[in-house]
């Protein structure tokens, strides 16, 4: 990438399906982010709501006021939480090269890189499908692999996250959640 | 204007959410305690009236929320109701707007305090849900107050001075404040939020002149032909002209009790500018982030970032811009068949009267939501300094679209 328009930014793009829950989990790592001081700006790909469809959400993150409204281009992190995502789109594209690439996968790190042919940085992955089926019972996989992210990342803590979801969705949902994050922390890879 | 006791508010009793530009927009209206909210739904300003609708069902306000059956009634129901002497809100976007046109001029012209806020979106055909000026722009010439915001705080900021800026005595007049459709309706910020008391004392009660009254009955808005309408226009017109003074005292005001205040417009890095970006909303803010980073490299750029367009602040922007060698307008708004397009025809006419203008520039971007990135930024600014090489530029050109 030629300039830097977004110094001391933390920027992350999500793909996802719509439907999977990437804006309200964006949202959350958003609002923890906020709750340990930062400043932040949460926002989906604008679009018509579409069930299924390949949709992509963005945040920013930083110690002082973000002044840049566009989309983001060259994410510090990449998160695609549905691993059939990863056949249609390249979630590196525009990734820096220092960057963090985390997936909802089977795969190991190594083969990410080799699929992707991305050498530089981190590939996270994680198998947030089998987890979320175990624990929760059904596909919602957007949490614990935003887990993975925020273990393998530093840029917030797990708890401030955790206690953020739990905030959202009180009670029995929330634990399960909890649970299913706290799993895809211990069982994520990094490489 | 009422005479206002303010003081600090101090950090601890301030509330720090993740809110969207929509729903810091909902929570202003919420702690401005108004009367009578009446609107009808529209993308992107759902979030403001859902949210609003929830406060009201959960019995959080006391307001009266009218869900009428288009934005024309949303916008009469409006009027009569300020007219009765209530604290007014209402929220529309593009063809919301354009279906309240005729009353827009109805609200302006009698006077009536309204405070309508506004998801900026894009006019049909073809039909587009997505960021552009359009809508506003066209309502330029109605008689309301137009103030636009960068984040999500100014927004909440601003929707809490508009009504105090409305429903002075030496003002009376509607006020759209204006956000940029999704890109900050539903992008969650950081907004300070103030204590409930602190804004319900810092509006005070509206203290309406010649309210709507059964048992003293007036007629309002009647005929006016040859005879007085023009006096009336004439009135209008002082109204308008005395905004300015008011707003700055709000904001005087809202900045001793949160620290906070926008004025007509921020200069950012212009002092010593040669070429100076000008524009509103969030691309002065992405404007903002370029003027840094070229900055870095020696160029002398600045932003200066309009929040005033009705008025529009001409002799303050004059004054601010005159020293530059350009002045590079973005605007995201194509005046048909115009010299140029609605911002840069006022910042022509505002340097006209100069004897040594700078030259401007006017870049036509983002329309129906088409992404602004820091790029298209550099590309207008570059193509200025091209002009003023050459020594002159076109009217108005088109950027970020394929041609």
């Amino acid at each position: 990438m030629a300039v830097d328009f977004a110094k001391g930014i933390t920027e992350f793009r999500w793909h996802g399906r719509g439907g999977q829950g990437v804006v309200t989990s964006n949202q959350m790592l958003g609002k923890a982010a906020l709750a340990e001081g930062n400043y932040i700006q949460a926002f989906p790909e604008f679009g018509p709501e579409r069930t299924g469809a390949p949709v992509r959400a963005f945040l920013r993150i930083s110690k002082s006021p973000i002044q840049i409204y566009a989309q983001v281009y060259h994410p510090d992190v990449v998160i695609c939480i549905d691993p059939t995502l990863l056949d249609v789109v390249n979630p590196t594209e525009g990734l820096k090269s220092d960057g963090t690439l985390v997936l909802n996968t089977t795969m190991s790190p190594e083969e990410v890189r080799e699929k992707f042919d991305f050498k530089g940085g981190n590939v996270v992955t994680v198998d947030a499908s089998t987890i979320a089926m175990e624990v929760l019972g059904r596909p919602f996989y957007n949490m614990p692999t935003m887990a993975a992210a925020v273990k393998a990342t530093g840029v917030v803590r797990l708890e401030t996250v955790i206690k953020t979801v739990m905030e959202r969705y009180p009670g029995k949902i929330g634990e399960l959640n909890r649970a299913a994050m706290e799993r895809a922390s211990e069982e994520v890879q990094i490489g | 204007m009422r005479v206002t006791v303010v003081e600090r508010v101090p950090a601890e009793e301030m509330r720090i959410e993740g809110l969207t530009g929509d729903a810091a927009i909902a929570h202003a209206l919420k702690q401005c305690d108004i009367d009578v909210l009446a609107a009808y739904p529209i993308t992107p300003q759902t979030i403001i009236v859902e949210d609003f609708q929830k406060f009201a069902a959960n019995g959080e306000v006391q307001t009266k929320v009218i869900p009428v059956e288009s934005e024309h009634s949303a916008m009469s129901a409006c009027v009569g109701a300020s007219a009765a002497g209530a604290r007014v809100a209402t929220a529309t976007a593009s063809a919301g707007l354009a279906l309240m046109w005729e009353i827009l001029y109805c609200a302006a012209s009698l006077r009536l305090p309204i405070v309508l806020t506004i998801a900026n979106r894009a006019l049909s055909a073809p039909i587009n849900i997505h960021n552009d000026w359009s809508d506003s722009y066209g309502a330029r010439d109605s008689g309301f107050i137009q103030l636009y915001c960068q984040s999500s705080q100014e927004a909440y900021d601003t929707t809490i001075m508009a009504f105090k800026l409305a429903e002075d005595h030496r003002v009376l007049l509607p006020v759209m404040v204006c956000i940029d459709g999704f890109i900050l309706s539903h992008n969650v910020e950081r907004v300070e939020m103030l204590p409930d008391e602190a804004v319900r004392n810092f509006l005070g009660v509206r203290d309406p002149v010649l309210p709507l009254d059964p048992d003293n009955p007036i007629t309002m808005g009647p005929l006016a032909l040859t005879d007085y309408y023009f006096e009336i226009k004439e009135g209008q017109d002082r109204a308008m002209d005395a905004v300015p003074e008011v707003y700055k005292e709000v904001e005087a005001a809202f900045e001793k009790m949160t620290g906070r205040s926008y004025g007509m417009f921020e200069k950012y890095r212009t002092d010593d500018a040669e070429i100076i970006i000008l524009t509103h909303s969030t691309p002065a803010g992405t404007a903002k982030a370029v003027v840094d980073v070229l900055r870095e490299k020696g160029e002398k750029v600045g932003v200066l970032r309009l929040k005033m367009f009705r008025p529009f602040p001409a002799a303050e922007v004059a004054e601010a811009i005159k020293h530059a060698k350009a002045v590079a307008v973005f605007e995201k708004c194509r005046s048909f068949g115009a010299v140029c397009n609605p911002l840069a025809l006022e910042v022509r006419a505002a340097l006209y009267d100069l004897k040594e203008r700078p030259m401007v520039t006017d870049f036509v971007i983002g329309l129906g939501g088409r992404d602004v990135p820091p790029t298209t930024i550099v590309e207008g600014y570059e193509k200025t300094k091209e002009y003023l090489a050459k020594g002159k530029a076109p009217l108005y050109e088109t950027l970020g679209v394929r041609k």
